[in-house]
């Protein structure tokens, strides 16, 4: 039975408490791009993607998810504990010693849902090409899906992925850019400006679809619009509008809560904006 | 001396290595090769044209390459990754770090042009610092075979070994000397047994460290030869057996001094029993255009090197 939209609001909802008391609980981490990337994986964990919690490294038979920006792992971290990979409160071990919860996503403690380690940006566009390969060959219809950062996107070897891809028509993979326009130094304008990304993509052959990343009823219509490209002999990207640190209303409107964890009052004040709706994890 | 290790003939390493690529297509269908517009050079074209689907051309592209690799490790299959030892190794780091090594990914890194030998290209492609940076990596299996036969034999070996592999070979025709059926990842082959004096070399090093054996043992040196193919995981045991008896020993590489086998060989001495050593290495230094023998002449790795520090190691202990 697919969830309401309704449903999927509250998850985010609880989604985004866990990510604020992770990054809290150990006073690091990256709140502001997870929170806005909430809708996204809410809809990915719990509507859109055919997967199995029951985790199984080479993911045959089933769609796939890779984080390429792994520095938003608070975001994915609860996607997984809270869809039924791993125990919801193993969610306060985040970033602390003997912790399968690394700072960066990684598959060397072993945490089921992770199939390659992120965090030096760039890399999980080409690895989500390799294994969207590996299920052409396996006959595997299944999809793959990857998240980038748009800061990510100034590093060359995406550049690499996007022209490969195009070239061999990797159509079994849906890429999303979460554009928020902001990265640790500034806005991506003043750091190091993008361009026109549906420019950029389109003339490297991709198909290119844009989407509102805080709305979850244009998030369902938009992976289910590039749903509907894909298998089509082009790889599909999206462009995802967020908002970085939505919607906290002292964290939105800045790039300063890419990687600043908030303290005792600003968790309350944050967490005073949330409804609790599954019952937060035990600490 | 060397009965059981006639030269045969003459063929490049990377030779080797397509013909175990070959062999391997046909036998493993989960084995698949990518390069980075390089067939020719790694000669793989045999693989390729029989197995056009298990193929991926990557162009010039290297770290796309590379982190590809480990997403189809990850769909269960055995890539193999191409190109020459300097874009597969320092120029995507990072990539081998993360995607292969760290996240544990069944990648096999197999680079040509290894080394000196590559000759007139000069030094932009002569690589002399890949076995360090690849046997710093935890995880990673560090191979460096000596002729055609054992290349090709360390080929079909690594499929079966689950884990990432980073295996080194070269450009120039080489003897042939090594008989099949004695490569064994770890396990190092005593080519020669003495008593005064162990010789480990490495690679293409493994045939000039025969030839000074034959001009030491005319000169009443007893020489134990050793041929070192995996430098990681190192075979201790074979190493401090040969020692024990022998009490001095030259290493021999196409590779710097510092992070080489000879560093490998230091380390495990000075944990055991200390050992006095002669390194036939590049010294810090990046190497030139140039023949092949006109190379290894010029930055110490000549046969007439490896007779000098083996003259010089016995007199040291």
């Amino acid at each position: 039975m697919p969830r309401s939209i309704t449903e999927l609001e509250n998850i985010a909802s609880q989604i985004r408490r866990d990510i604020l008391r992770q990054v809290h609980s150990c006073s690091s981490g990256h709140p502001g791009g997870s929170l806005g990337c909430a809708d996204y994986f809410t809809a990915l964990y719990f509507h859109v993607m055919d997967h199995n919690t029951d985790f199984s490294m080479d993911g045959k038979g089933e769609d796939v998810f890779y984080l390429s920006n792994g520095h938003i792992s608070p975001v994915f971290y609860s996607a997984l504990a809270r869809s039924g990979y791993f125990p919801v409160d193993e969610l306060a071990t985040f970033r602390k010693i003997n912790s399968r919860l690394q700072g960066h996503p990684t598959t060397h403690e072993g945490l089921p849902g992770v199939r390659v380690a992120t965090g030096s940006l760039g890399q999980g566009l080409s690895v989500a090409i390799g294994m969207a390969l590996g299920k052409k060959l396996n006959n595997d219809d299944k999809t793959v899906y990857v998240l980038t950062g748009d800061g990510e996107l100034q590093e060359g070897q995406i550049w690499e992925a996007a022209l490969f891809a195009a070239h061999n028509k990797v159509d079994n993979l849906i890429v999303t850019v979460d554009s928020n326009g902001r990265q640790i130094d500034g806005d991506t304008e003043d750091v190091m400006s993008l361009g026109s990304l549906e420019d950029k993509w389109t003339s490297f052959g991709w198909e290119v679809l844009h989407m509102e990343g805080n709305n979850m009823e244009a998030v369902l219509n938009g992976l289910e619009a590039a749903k509907k490209k894909s298998g089509n002999g082009k790889p599909v990207i999206i462009i995802m509008n967020t908002e970085m640190g939505y919607p906290i209303d002292f964290m939105m409107g800045t790039h300063k809560w890419h990687g600043v964890a908030p303290n005792d009052e600003q968790l309350e004040n944050a967490l005073g904006q949330l409804e609790e709706t599954l019952g937060d994890y035990k600490i | 001396m060397f009965d059981d290790y006639q030269v045969t003939g003459k063929k490049g390493t990377r030779d080797g290595f397509g013909a175990g690529m070959a062999e391997l297509g046909r036998a493993n269908d989960q084995v698949v090769a990518l390069c980075a517009d390089l067939i020719g050079s790694l000669k793989i074209q045999k693989f390729i044209e029989e197995n056009p689907s298990r193929f991926f051309q990557a162009g010039i592209a290297e770290a796309n390459m590379m982190s590809m690799a480990a997403g189809l490790a990850t769909a269960g299959k055995i890539p193999f990754a191409t190109t020459f030892a300097n874009f597969a190794t320092g120029r995507v780091y990072d990539q081998i770090r993360q995607s292969i090594a760290y996240s544990d990914k069944n990648v096999k890194i197999c680079a040509s042009h290894a080394g000196l030998t590559l000759g007139e290209d000069g030094a932009t492609h002569q690589i002399l610092e890949d076995i360090g940076l690849m046997k710093m990596l935890p995880h990673m299996t560090v191979i460096n075979p000596c002729d055609y036969n054992q290349t090709k034999e360390a080929t079909l070996a690594i499929a079966k070994h689950h884990g990432p592999v980073y295996l080194r070979f070269g450009r120039p025709g080489w003897p042939i000397f090594m008989p099949e059926g004695k490569f064994e990842i770890g396990k190092a082959i005593t080519m020669k047994e003495g008593s005064d004096v162990t010789i480990l070399a490495t690679g293409h090093m493994v045939y000039y460290a025969m030839e000074a054996t034959k001009d030491l043992e005319s000169k009443g040196i007893s020489v134990e030869l050793i041929n070192i193919h995996t430098i990681k995981p190192l075979d201790n045991e074979a190493i401090l057996k040969s020692l024990a008896k022998t009490k001095c020993v030259v290493t021999c590489e196409e590779h710097q001094r510092n992070g080489g086998l000879g560093d490998s060989v230091a380390q495990l001495m000075s944990m055991n029993s200390p050992t006095p050593q002669e390194f036939i290495a590049v010294n810090d230094s990046f190497g030139e255009s140039g023949k092949p023998d006109q190379l290894l002449e010029k930055y110490g790795l000549g046969i007439s090197d490896i007779i000098t520090a083996a003259e010089r190691v016995v007199k040291r202990k």
